[in-house]
């Protein structure tokens, strides 16, 4: 689950992180009450979107105006705060529709001595957390990772013991932090590395992370994601998810416990299993034809979410075909058939269907299909599966 | 042989009450799993499908000679299932638990690592020696006793993969589900090298997906140490980057991990791979005549 800068600003501010002074504006008016408010000379006005690159990202109604900027009185905080509000911004992470921003985010200014890069991810391969910082902060830290990797150092910590002193004390070396600046790092990193912990993220990412002209390290930007997994430890957190930012057939498939993601393609899936669901969609694309989404309806798929999954799939009016692909383990084949039985008469499904089905009940799906009369094109293998829905989509 | 179990394991179920629990309690023993037992805290003294129940993994180990165990525990309690199953010197664990918090695993992972205990799991269909014992969600019917060692991160896609490969006439040695959690107890390559010791193992068939590195290193380990023949699925090739297809390991970050890298990696350690999911058997008999 991701949640807003200004959200994640809350938090930080909670667990004792440096954060600037900032407030968040659904309105013009409310934008420039915001900039009185923080009593400054300067205030920065930021979009507020789950997508990352807003500084570089323009407007679609209004072009010139970027993501986030520098204001200098209520007056120019309100017109920003205009022309962000209600429209669509593009960044590298949206997609050429853009994201509609709905709030912005007034945050006082500071004298920047230094700007870098800090980040909290799991490393895999080694089964830890790992801290990375880089001086190169405020552009791609991919960038940076692909082109200079040298410049990005990091420190695995146990979530049980936290980051040490010596580990702040390597990186401050290698980044030439020094004096009061060191002493501001090492608070920000140990708390920074325990908030990942203690409100079990997948994700904290700053940048940039500044360090001010009087030895200060605070966080500029706040983007945290969080473990899924976990939530039922944070029923507070949970009440951050921001719906609108949301694909709405996802949040639907998401209500439902189901699996799915949005894909640009005609041809929709529905089949039990991730490693089988994101192979369909391989197939699909290995014989030519390009699927709608991604959907896993789950090891134990009841009647009812198969039929809610082909009202989402159907929802999409792209898709032009649906492929039914089931290898049965826990999920009888049978249960399968009677849910495509049912969502077809509650639904009514009007575009080719070709159904695959393999394991457990098998031959019992197959009959209650059959007898069903409805009008379906079945497959005996995958091959034959993606070629019969690749044909259809094309014909229909 | 066969690698981590067989007809001599004598296994229990964590969590053995729940209805999860029962139902492949009761389908792993109609298999010919030798179940012995389960443990539910609380319950202990109870009977869940003909067999005994315990109150501590300790106390199930001592009644029943248990050595190895099938968790099908809850997510906010299944790490600390898994710990009491190492504390108790089981051999071989399979946490089949979806949605086990991810930071709960770094310290499981540890304590597994630093055991004589072997982790398959969480989030995984667990694991098959076919004809002897069945630990794990799996239809067991699909399986045919025979030569292929299967390796996968995935559950209905090992079933596909096994499918073909009983079709062809292959069979199977053992098939392990790793699981599709960024953290998992075991690794392909810890695999490998138990199947490269297997006598009954003859070819290796690892089925991978978007996401991580574990691939990439699987096939540097295949390079320089495995002779016999392997062949390889990665899924996920249509995936976009920074979207979670389903399990929490499969998600294309910062560029890395894509399927087109994994491919390249496991080419050019000289693995067959299957350029489609119906293509798995094939890949692996492709494998087995390139060898001869």
């Amino acid at each position: 689950m991701k949640i807003h800068e200004y959200q994640g600003k809350e938090l930080f501010r909670k667990a004792g992180v440096p954060v600037l002074a900032g407030q968040v504006a659904r309105t013009p008016e409310e934008a420039a009450a915001a900039y009185t408010k923080l009593g400054g000379k300067i205030a920065v006005v930021k979009a507020q979107i789950h997508a990352g690159g807003r500084g570089k990202g323009t407007i679609v109604e209004v072009p010139t105006q970027r993501g986030v900027q520098l204001v200098k009185s209520a007056e120019e905080a309100a017109t920003v705060a205009k022309n962000l509000l209600g429209n669509h911004l593009v960044t590298i992470q949206t997609g050429p529709t853009g994201a509609k921003v709905n709030q912005v985010f007034v945050e006082a200014g500071c004298d920047i001595d230094r700007e870098l890069y800090l980040g909290i991810v799991l490393d895999r391969a080694v089964a830890m957390p790992v801290l990375m910082v880089s001086s190169e902060g405020g552009v791609e830290i991919e960038k940076v990772a692909e082109e200079t990797p040298d410049k990005i150092f990091r420190e695995h910590f146990h979530p049980a013991v936290g980051l040490q002193s010596y580990q702040v004390r390597k990186l401050c070396k290698k980044l030439n932090i020094t004096g009061p600046a060191a002493r501001s790092a090492e608070v920000f990193m140990k708390k920074i590395c325990r908030l990942y912990v203690d409100l079990d993220c997948s994700m904290a990412e700053i940048n940039p992370l500044v360090i001010t002209k009087t030895g200060e390290v605070i966080a500029l930007d706040a983007k945290i994601t969080f473990d899924d997994n976990a939530m039922f430890r944070h029923p507070d957190l949970k009440e951050l998810r921001d719906i609108a930012e949301e694909e709405p057939a996802e949040v639907r498939a998401a209500n439902t416990g189901l699996s799915y993601v949005k894909l640009e393609g005609n041809i929709g899936c529905l089949v039990n299993g991730a490693g089988l669901a994101m192979s369909t969609m391989d197939i699909i694309k290995y014989h030519g034809g390009q699927p709608a989404n991604f959907l896993d309806v789950g090891g134990g798929a009841t009647k009812d979410q198969v039929v809610e999954a082909f009202g989402i799939i159907l929802s999409d009016p792209n898709v032009k075909a649906v492929l039914v692909n089931i290898f049965g383990g826990i999920a009888r084949c049978t249960t399968i058939a009677n849910a495509v039985i049912e969502a077809s008469k509650q639904i009514g499904i009007t575009i080719p269907l070709v159904v695959r089905l393999e394991g457990t009940e098998v031959e019992e799906g197959k009959r209650l299909l059959r007898e069903s009369g409805l009008a379906m094109i079945t497959a005996d293998n995958l091959t034959d599966a993606a070629e019969k829905v690749v044909k259809a989509a094309a014909g229909a | 042989m066969s690698i981590l179990v067989n007809k001599e394991t004598r296994v229990i179920c964590q969590g053995i009450t729940g209805s999860a629990g029962l139902f492949h309690t009761t389908g792993c023993a109609q298999y010919g799993t030798k179940m012995v037992g389960g443990v539910t805290p609380g319950k202990g003294g109870q009977s869940a499908a003909g067999l005994p129940v315990f109150d501590t993994v300790e106390e199930a180990v001592k009644e029943t000679g248990a050595n190895a165990t099938m968790i099908f525990v809850p997510p906010p309690f299944a790490a600390d299932a898994i710990l009491e199953a190492v504390d108790a010197g089981i051999k071989v664990i399979a946490a089949i638990t979806e949605g086990v918090p991810v930071l709960d695993m770094v310290e499981v992972y540890r304590r597994v690592r630093a055991s004589n205990s072997v982790l398959i799991g969480p989030n995984c269909p667990g694991l098959i020696t076919p004809g002897e014992c069945k630990i794990g969600i799996m239809p067991g019917y699909i399986h045919k006793p025979g030569k292929i060692g299967i390796i996968s991160r995935s559950g209905t896609l090992t079933y596909e993969a096994v499918w073909q490969t009983s079709n062809l006439g292959l069979g199977q040695s053992t098939c392990v589900g790793l699981g599709g959690d960024p953290i998992v107890g075991t690794s392909y390559i810890d695999l490998f090298k138990l199947y490269q010791a297997d006598d009954q193992t003859e070819a290796i068939l690892m089925i991978g997906e978007i996401g991580g590195n574990a691939e990439e290193a699987a096939a540097e380990f295949v390079k320089a140490h495995v002779t016999k023949p392997v062949a390889a699925f990665i899924a996920g090739a249509t995936a976009p980057p920074g979207k979670r297809m389903g399990h929490a390991g499969a998600i294309i970050s910062g560029g890395k991990g894509t399927a087109k890298e994994k491919q390249a990696a496991l080419e050019a350690a000289g693995i067959v791979v299957a350029p489609s999911p119906a293509d798995m058997g094939k890949a692996i008999q492709k494998a087995i005549a390139n060898a001869a």
